[in-house]
């Protein structure tokens, strides 16, 4: 049963120079456009991790905002569920490469934001409590995010995420810019909160390692149009270890190559 | 100086100063922010008002005190015309660059928690601007005071300009500076209020006011 459902999805920046001339004459074809995403086509499961790897510039952020409705495509068309994405809307929150965060609002504020047309105050303030501790942020409610160390906004963002109960978590890079250890930290705690939750999740990622140790299912691109190279259902055991698991590094290697580097440890 | 405290005299002028440009600079304000959120939001109205803005700016209030008694005969009006006019300008500018630098980031997380066009105003829009919009009012309001001495030489038969212009007439050049002196005090003043106005924390969540 798919969840997800990408059906032959084009994207084609128009440059400057071509306008089109009617709705079905999109002009594709002139000097500047930019044709991203080429006829892309697959499908996920409901809970899945899918993570999303591909040269830098490829689309792979194009293909995860038209995915969150907040562009849309050239062709094709996008389900989540059994609706097709028209729009933004809280069932697909995107959890931002650089934070997000409304800056004058608290931790305990931004993460209330999806919950904000419930009634019950108490229930409210009860739930946002709930989510705070889900990231271990218990203590800091009344912070602002220019108080938090870039770990810590990222795990106050991804609680705001999750309080809305989304059908689906897009996450863009969600590691990029913290130091080493941070980033191991919240790798293992998007891997845990993915556990727990069983949220479909999207994570575009430029670290091979990230995509193997997190994803159930991992999806690799190829350089610009962004075209389908390889989609691999991960069914390796947790927690997932290169040393012990050869057919993790093998796959590591056969990327690595994919990807046009040349893998040798 | 002593004089002019005991009897009354120079209260009586302050408070009536005070009172225009509070009421100048206060039509400024709920006129003038309102408007650079509509000129900040709509992109089309700004690139065809913008020109009129920028027209209409470099015109020194003094040159409007015709049009003003005009239109305002004598009096209170058309003095608390020209502070508002002076503040006015800088009010709308300042409020439409304060929206223009929201990160365009904000506005997607607004679309993607289902925000109303309501809440995007309330809980957006006003609360990510109020940092430079407090920095705005904190220099605009120099500016009004500025010109309350230009806007009372016209027909008013009180507030400090007044008096700075009918000691000048009678020759008394220590009112003249006492005139001064009250000007640039509360000058002084309605600055440190604009500030303390700053370091409240709705409009400290940026960066910090000096
Ligand atoms: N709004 C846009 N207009 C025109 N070209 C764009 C726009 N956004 C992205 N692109 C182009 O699309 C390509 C893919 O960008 P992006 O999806 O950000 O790549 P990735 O996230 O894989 O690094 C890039 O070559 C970029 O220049
Ligand atoms: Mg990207």
């Amino acid at each position: 049963m798919s969840y997800i459902r990408i059906d032959n999805l084009t994207k084609i920046y128009l440059g400057r120079r071509s306008k089109p001339r009617s709705l079905h004459d999109p002009a594709e074809h002139s000097g500047d456009n930019v044709l991203v995403l080429n006829n892309i086509s697959m499908s996920f499961e409901e809970g899945e991790m899918v993570c999303i790897l591909g040269p830098s510039g490829c689309g792979k952020s194009t293909l995860l905002r038209i995915i969150a409705g907040f562009e849309n495509p050239s062709y094709g068309s996008i389900w989540v569920g059994d609706k097709p994405v028209i729009g933004p809307s809280d069932q697909s929150i995107f959890v931002f490469q650089h934070s997000g965060l409304f800056p004058w609002m608290t931790v305990a504020q931004n993460v209330g934001l999806g919950l904000r047309h419930m009634e019950d105050i108490e229930a409210k303030n009860e739930k946002i409590k709930e989510y705070i501790e889900i990231v271990e942020l218990d203590g800091f409610e009344d912070y602002y995010p220019h108080q938090l160390s870039g770990g810590m906004q990222r795990r106050a963002e991804l609680a705001r995420a999750i309080a809305v109960n989304p059908d689906l978590l897009i996450m863009d890079e969600p590691f990029s810019g913290l130091d080493f250890l941070t980033h191991m930290k919240m790798r293992e705690e998007v891997v845990n909160m993915h556990e727990f939750i069983r949220k479909t999740t999207l994570v575009v990622t430029h670290d091979i390692d990230d995509a193997l140790i997190m994803g159930n299912r991992i999806v690799v691109f190829s350089g610009r149009p962004a075209a389908l190279k390889m989609i691999h259902k991960l069914d390796f055991p947790r927690p997932r270890d290169f040393e012990r698991d050869h057919g993790l590094s093998r796959l590591r290697s056969e990327i690595f190559l994919m990807l046009g580097v040349p893998y040798a440890v | 100086m002593l004089e002019l405290i005991g009897n009354g005299t120079l209260l009586r002028h302050t408070v009536a100063s005070l009172f225009r440009v509070t009421a100048g600079f206060y039509l400024a304000v709920l006129l003038g922010v309102p408007l650079g959120i509509l000129l900040g939001r709509i992109s089309m109205l700004w690139a065809f008002l913008n020109p009129v803005i920028q027209f209409l700016r470099p015109i020194s209030p003094l040159a409007w005190i015709p049009l003003a008694m005009l239109w305002f005969g004598i009096g209170d009006p058309p003095a608390i015309f020209l502070i508002f006019l002076a503040s006015f300008f800088p009010m709308v500018v300042s409020t439409t660059i304060a929206v223009h630098n929201i990160n365009p980031i904000y506005f997607q997380v607004a679309a993607n928690f289902n925000f109303s066009r309501k809440e995007i105003i309330a809980r957006l829009i006003f609360p990510a601007i109020i940092p430079e919009v407090v920095t705005a009012l904190r220099l605009t309001v120099t500016i009004a005071w500025l010109v309350v001495v230009a806007a009372e030489m016209i027909a008013v038969r009180s507030g400090l300009g007044y008096l700075i212009l009918d000691a000048r007439n009678a020759l008394r050049m220590d009112y003249v500076m006492d005139g001064m002196i009250v000007i640039g005090l509360i000058g002084l003043v309605l600055d440190h209020i604009m500030k303390r106005l700053g370091n409240i924390e709705s409009a400290q969540w940026g960066a910090k006011v000096r």
